[in-house]
């Protein structure tokens, strides 16, 4: 099986293993264009038609899920996004939110596409990568990436991390994890839905459109640990998890967790840690 | 301007799921269903444009009898009229054509989508469905602004990072959650909503599926991970008992 990988910066060592892994030869190309979804869909496009591989591997970066369906699609298939697991012909990835695993397998002719997500293949691949660069058309005009006023909070400093997701059911109960930190002397972060509502400012939040974070302990209160969330946290030396749901994928990566009500739980949480000051 | 929002019904949320007996899906028996969190917010933002710059807003829907029901729910917030395309498969491509072909007829200035669905989480419809129609799109879109014949758009990156690109009308844009705030109906919403217009289409051709679910399951649990259940009292003073001397940051 004929692999050609598609090589970002983000991911470089990830998707090379894992091209490696999934057939030879291997060739790999970064493009050299600015970005837009047109220009890199017609790019790519160009460049599988002439090396005319088996398999197509993508890291699954926010850029990979702008034109790689599109890219796809002109070949008649559906990308094989954010892999977590396998090889070809059969992939895993996750769905309903990291809840279940699928297992799903390739039909008919080449080339496929896949994209890899991060973290799940280790960085160690290492191969010749070639640039490529032809001349496409855009209807697209980019305008440099920039960043929103610096930030307030830098959570990746901390030593403690208290987060708290969609458990907390509304803005009014925020105080109730905020003891917590405050007791830990912790930092108080959050699951995207939380700053999405405005119940915590965007500046606190952790996951892959928020901040990486890898603390001696992150508390996850609440937070059922989809994917997005997960790849902001899974660096932190501990993980402790607090949800009623004992099947939330959350608990996949903890190492510590109370299956309970967190109305019940953090209050007592936050006497024991008082009492043990 | 004419906007057609593609959305899309799904378990809704904090549903206990349980496989179906084939191991290939989960079982739909006795559950309930909404529509995915994304597209609600996509749908709010094409009533908000609407307000802005006038016209009217579309919601298209493929999936089985029941969707009529979170169509109609998306009337009852104020699209104006529904399309329901009567379909149960689920793989994207298909879906997507089945959409393409809908909207063609339409031929929308803007089609706006949620960014991912909370089954599959595939994230793609809405970029396949650009492509089929020969539009321009763009992902993760968390501003829009409408100008003359073209579009502007905030798109999120990764750790924090934004963009902004531009693009010719018509378009397809896929939407962040969180980007406004969700309305609900109003009870002369929904009272009007009674009289809208959900057309019904059947599956048209569409191609061949390029992948299949072998099996869905249950991920394997973590064994190192230690739980503490049962009195919420006792399990936080075991919890400290680590944090003290296993963690150490107490």
């Amino acid at each position: 099986m004929s692999v050609l990988a598609i090589v970002e910066q983000r991911m470089a060592g990830e998707v090379l293993a894992a091209a490696q892994q999934f057939g030879s030869p291997v060739v790999a190309y970064s493009i050299d264009l600015p970005y837009t979804a047109d220009a890199y869909a017609g790019a790519v496009e160009e460049l599988v038609r002439k090396v005319n591989p088996t398999l197509v591997v993508f890291g699954h970066t926010y850029q990979t899920r702008d034109y790689a369906p599109k890219l796809a699609t002109r070949f008649g298939r559906v990308l094989i996004g954010d892999v977590i697991a396998g090889k070809p012909p059969v992939f895993v990835r996750q769905m309903f939110q990291g809840k279940f695993n699928a297992d799903v397998r390739l039909v008919g002719d080449g080339p496929h596409f896949v994209s890899i997500q991060a973290g799940a293949w280790r960085a160690e691949g290492s191969l010749q990568v070639e640039t490529f660069s032809p001349s496409t058309t855009s209807h697209q005009v980019a305008e440099p990436p920039f960043r929103e006023s610096a930030r307030a909070v830098d959570l990746t400093a901390a030593d403690i991390i208290v987060s708290v997701g969609r458990g907390i059911k509304e803005k009014e109960n925020i105080p109730v994890v905020e003891a917590l930190a405050q007791a830990l002397g912790a930092e108080l972060a959050a699951s995207r839905p939380i700053c999405d509502a405005g119940w915590l400012p965007m500046d606190r939040q952790v996951g892959s459109s928020g901040q990486t974070v890898s603390p001696k302990v992150y508390i996850a209160v609440g937070i059922s640990g989809a994917i997005q969330h997960l790849v902001g946290m899974k660096g932190a030396k501990t993980v402790v998890a607090i949800n009623k749901d004992p099947d939330a994928p959350i608990f996949e990566v903890a190492h510590y967790g109370i299956v309970g009500d967190l109305f019940e739980v953090v209050p007592a949480l936050v006497e024991e840690i008082k009492k043990n000051k | 301007m004419k906007i057609a929002v593609a959305i899309k019904q799904v378990p809704l949320r904090d549903s206990p799921l349980r496989l179906n007996s084939a191991g290939t899906w989960i079982d739909e028996n006795n559950l309930s269903f909404e529509i995915n969190e994304p597209d609600a917010y996509a749908l709010e933002e094409a009533l908000q444009l609407r307000e802005k710059h006038g016209g009217e807003v579309i919601v298209i829907s493929a999936g089985p009898a029941r969707v009529s029901q979170t169509i109609r729910e998306a009337l009852a917030k104020g699209a104006d009229r529904g399309i329901h395309v009567d379909v149960a498969t689920l793989d994207t491509l298909r879906v997507a054509s089945l959409l393409a072909a809908a909207l063609k007829a339409e031929a929308p200035d803007l089609i706006l989508t949620g960014l991912q669905s909370d089954d599959l989480g595939y994230g793609q419809t809405g970029v396949v469905l650009a492509e089929l129609l020969g539009l321009p799109s763009s992902t993760i879109v968390m501003q829009v602004e409408i100008h003359p014949g073209k579009v502007r758009v905030k798109r999120e990156l990764e750790d924090g990072w934004f963009q902004h690109i531009e693009m010719p009308l018509p378009a397809v844009l896929t939407i962040q959650s969180g980007l406004n705030k969700l309305r609900y109906a109003t009870l002369m919403g929904i009272k009007k909503s009674k009289t809208k217009e959900i057309k019904v289409i059947g599956a048209a051709d569409a191609p061949p599926a390029s992948a299949v679910i072998e099996r869905l399951y249950a991920p394997e649990k973590n064994k190192q991970g230690q739980i503490f259940d049962g009195d919420p009292k006792a399990a936080a003073a075991k919890l400290v008992e680590k944090l003290r001397f296993e963690a150490r940051v107490l």
